[in-house]
């Protein structure tokens, strides 16, 4: 019995693969990215694919599953909402092979656009959903996963979240089983395949009955666990929420759900009949909390005093539970008091240069989901909407249908390559079609960035570094109708600010394409190459202090405060400072720079 | 410690912080392995994130007979291994009051001072000290990194000071760590590293 520490994400490729998946796909999203990377880098039985998003990863997925193949998608919480259309509607065929589809929430938003409870989507979608607590739970559940889906004719949700699938915890390995099903299509399978109304409504029936058959099934899901101590007190939880109230108050007794949804209505009253109060800790929503509530159950407490937003922890939980009697720890320092450390461009980024010119032209940037986002922060303060992946482009396009000939010149959408592709090309052809004027910006870095780095169909490497095609962005707009489309260097700030102030004019639709900007962490593009000189320096004889460069928010630059002068006898109150094992040379600050006073140096 | 460590159900605590880039995941999974293969339960908990773009990184390590929580609860840290001052300050409330103090002695500027418009804290040390007198071990580990020849091996020097307060954790387990999870060519460097750190506490 071989024993690892594996991340959550890792267990849960584990648990794919000893169940005998054969295809796995994903589009990446924080915190479930490390789920496809693991299967790509560590399984050769699984053949693996990033999608270009995560409807059609769901669909590659339900495609292999119909066939007789066991199968995965994966995906961040947000991206469900991407995938909903295909999930929804699988609900009702079914599937064939064994499908999982793992959704991973991100509570307390340490990277996301919004801090949806995914559990909600089993219950609408009416299908199983497992919510694993660790990473042997994350493994075991995944695996089993699949036994229910074929048992059942269901897709299967997995829900982890942050916590649990950035968690590292020892997970005992098993073996792989490859599945008994031979693989094939069947025309006879037709009326529950093909979702046109007559069809439907049996699949509708089948629905009900097999969320009855599954409820029964929860009754004796093994991991639906109840654990009697002190009966005073019983707390009904699941997921990463359990661990948190199982460490503020060991002494109680639990009911601790593998499966919460559909919930164990016997387990769950012989529960209320095993403790006297009955407490329901779980993160976001109520949702155990209302279906409980609705069984007809008097609950002591639950999101009456445990917040419905952020994450949990077990001092919140403590905190919550124990209101006065809580004792917090003693303040040393205010935290508050301290400046916050929030991420940044990093130096030689291709997006600062951008958005420097962006701010200059005054534009009004709609925005887009990857790191470009972070220009919002001051003191670049130049992207002023992002709501979700693609949508900057129709907004401009709605934008500018709203405000008519007022809006010519001052608006703009930015979008990165890996989220054009993903849901920017749809909102392109919109704006050609029906006759639009706004101006699209493909911010292309050649890589799904923020994410760490993972291919795409622009990037000409499958996910595992095989060569395939790459998608042409200019083709692709000429293909969607744009005649106007233009390409610059990003690193020229004068350069890129006539053009975009033509196209941004310009009453037609536009499409600007960054070229030659790789992301600064792509190693294999050289993205250093293009720079003259390795690092620049101020030149304190000229440096007036006037805080220009600051303006561009570059890491390796920082103000030094001190009274001086420069050589020709300008009064300063300090100088700006460049660090050189930061600085990578890209001479945006030197462009900025109105008095000469950045110069190269040499290592 | 060693009574400490064995005490039935008592779980230990590890709290680090740093800056994206600092190395500071890589530490904390040296410890990881290391306790795994002693025999305890561990959790390990971080945000990944953005935190390749230059924010703050954290990683709740612990480990004990049984581990329930991946989070450390707030004022519950029995060490704190800071690779950063400014990092280290920001979480001083979580530290127990006969907590440890582990602090690498380098000042890496938030934007806000980049910029002029806030303070880097001053005196942090001494911040440290008023509360928790002798159990403040500063290090300064890019100097010692630098004289190995290279600065990214700060946080395997962190690692090597941290060591000395698990004194029933031989010298060869750290060892097989740092080989497990690094490669190869970075084997001699770091393994050094681990042993001026060690000296350095």
């Amino acid at each position: 019995m071989k024993k690892e520490l594996m991340q959550g994400n890792a267990a849960v490729a584990r648990g794919a693969w000893e169940a005998g998946v054969k295809i796995a796909t994903a589009y990446p999203g924080t915190p479930s990215s490390e789920i496809l990377q693991d299967v790509a880098s560590t399984y050769p039985e699984i053949y693996p694919e990033w999608a270009p998003n995560e409807k059609v990863a769901v669909e590659v997925a339900a495609g292999a599953a119909l066939s007789g193949v066991r199968s995965m998608a994966a995906m961040k919480h947000v991206g469900l909402n991407v995938a909903a259309d295909p999930f929804m509607t699988l609900a009702y065929t079914g599937v064939k092979g064994g499908m999982l589809v793992v959704v991973a929430d991100d509570p307390n938003v340490h990277s996301s656009q919004n801090e949806q409870d995914s559990r909600n989507w089993a219950r609408f979608a009416k299908v199983p959903m497992l919510e694993p607590s660790d990473g042997q739970e994350c493994k075991d559940f995944a695996k089993i996963a699949f036994e229910i889906s074929e048992k059942f004719d269901t897709p299967v949700m997995l829900r982890t979240e942050t916590r649990v699938a950035h968690s590292d915890s020892p997970v005992v390995l098993g073996e792989r089983k490859e599945s008994t099903m031979t693989p094939g299509l069947d025309p006879k399978d037709t009326p529950k395949y093909v979702m046109v109304p007559a069809y439907v409504r049996v699949r509708r029936k089948f629905v009900e009955e097999r969320m009855r058959k599954l409820e029964a099934y929860a009754d004796k899901f093994k991991y639906n666990v109840m654990e009697i101590n002190d009966t005073k007190i019983g707390v009904i939880s699941s997921g990463v929420s359990y661990l948190y109230a199982k460490e503020a108050f060991p002494e109680w007794s639990y009911l601790k759900l593998g499966m919460v949804w559909p919930l164990p209505k016997k387990m769950i009253a012989t529960f209320f009949k095993k403790v006297k109060k009955v407490i329901i800790v779980e993160e976001l929503d109520p949702f155990l909390e209302t279906e409980i509530k609705a069984m007809g159950y008097k609950v002591f407490h639950g999101k009456d005093v445990i917040p419905n937003m952020y994450e949990l922890s077990p001092e919140i939980v403590e905190r919550s539970l124990k209101g006065k009697a809580y004792k917090p720890p003693k303040i040393r320092v205010k935290p508050e008091d301290l400046p916050r450390r929030p991420p940044n461009l990093c130096a030689g980024c291709s997006h600062r240069p951008l958005f420097y010119a962006l701010k200059k032209l005054g534009a009004y940037v709609f925005g887009d989901i990857g790191c470009y986002t972070l220009a919002a922060a001051p003191p670049l303060q130049a992207l002023h909407a992002c709501i979700c992946m693609g949508a900057s482009v129709g907004m401009a396009h709605g934008a500018m249908k709203a405000l008519g000939s007022e809006g010519l010149g001052k608006v703009v959408a930015v979008i990165g390559d890996s989220t054009f592709l993903h849901g920017g090309v749809t909102p392109l052809m919109d704006v050609v079609y029906n006759k639009g004027n706004s101006t699209t910006i493909v911010l292309d870095n050649r890589i799904t960035g923020m994410t760490g780095h993972q291919e795409h169909a622009g990037t000409g490497f499958t996910i595992r570094q095989e060569p395939t095609n790459m998608v042409d962005y200019e083709v692709l707009g000429k293909a969607l109708g744009v005649k106007s489309i233009r390409k610059i260097d990003p690193y020229d700030i004068k350069g890129c600010m006539e053009i975009i102030k033509e196209e941004m004019a310009k009453n037609e639709p536009s499409m600007i394409i960054c070229k030659d900007s790789p992301c600064m962490l792509l190693r294999r593009a050289k993205p250093l190459e293009k720079f003259k000189n390795p690092f620049y320096f101020i030149n304190a004889d000229k440096c007036r202090g006037c805080k220009m460069c600051l303006e561009i928010n570059c890491p390796a630059i920082s103000w030094r405060a001190g009274e001086g002068e420069t050589k020709d006898g300008h009064k300063r109150k300090g100088t700006a400072y460049i660090n050189r094992d930061q600085c990578v040379g890209c001479e945006v600050c030197v462009q900025v720079c109105k008095f000469e006073a950045i110069v190269p140096g040499q290592k | 410690m060693k009574k400490n460590i064995k005490k039935n159900g008592k779980v230990t605590n590890i709290f680090l912080s740093g800056v994206g880039g600092q190395g500071t995941i890589l530490a904390s999974n040296i410890l990881a392995e290391v306790f795994l293969k002693a025999g305890f339960d561990v959790k390990k908990a971080e945000v990944h994130g953005m935190a390749q773009r230059g924010g703050d990184v954290t990683t709740h390590f612990r480990f004990g007979k049984k581990v329930y929580s991946p989070i450390i609860k707030y004022g519950d840290v029995d060490f704190l291994l800071s690779f950063e001052l400014l990092e280290s300050i920001r979480y001083i409330n979580w530290v127990k009051p006969e907590g440890k103090i582990v602090i690498n002695n380098q000042e890496i500027f938030p934007p806000a001072v980049n910029l002029g418009l806030a303070q880097y804290p001053q005196d942090v040390e001494k911040a440290f000290k008023k509360h928790f007198k002798e159990n403040v071990h500063m290090i300064n580990g890019q100097e010692i990194a630098k004289s190995l020849g290279n600065m990214q091996a700060a946080n395997v020097v962190l690692v090597g000071a941290f060591s000395n307060f698990f004194p029933e954790i031989k010298d060869e387990q750290w060892i097989d760590a740092l080989k497990t999870l690094l490669a190869p060519k970075l084997h001699d460097l770091n393994v050094k590293a681990f042993y001026e750190g060690k000296k350095a506490l």
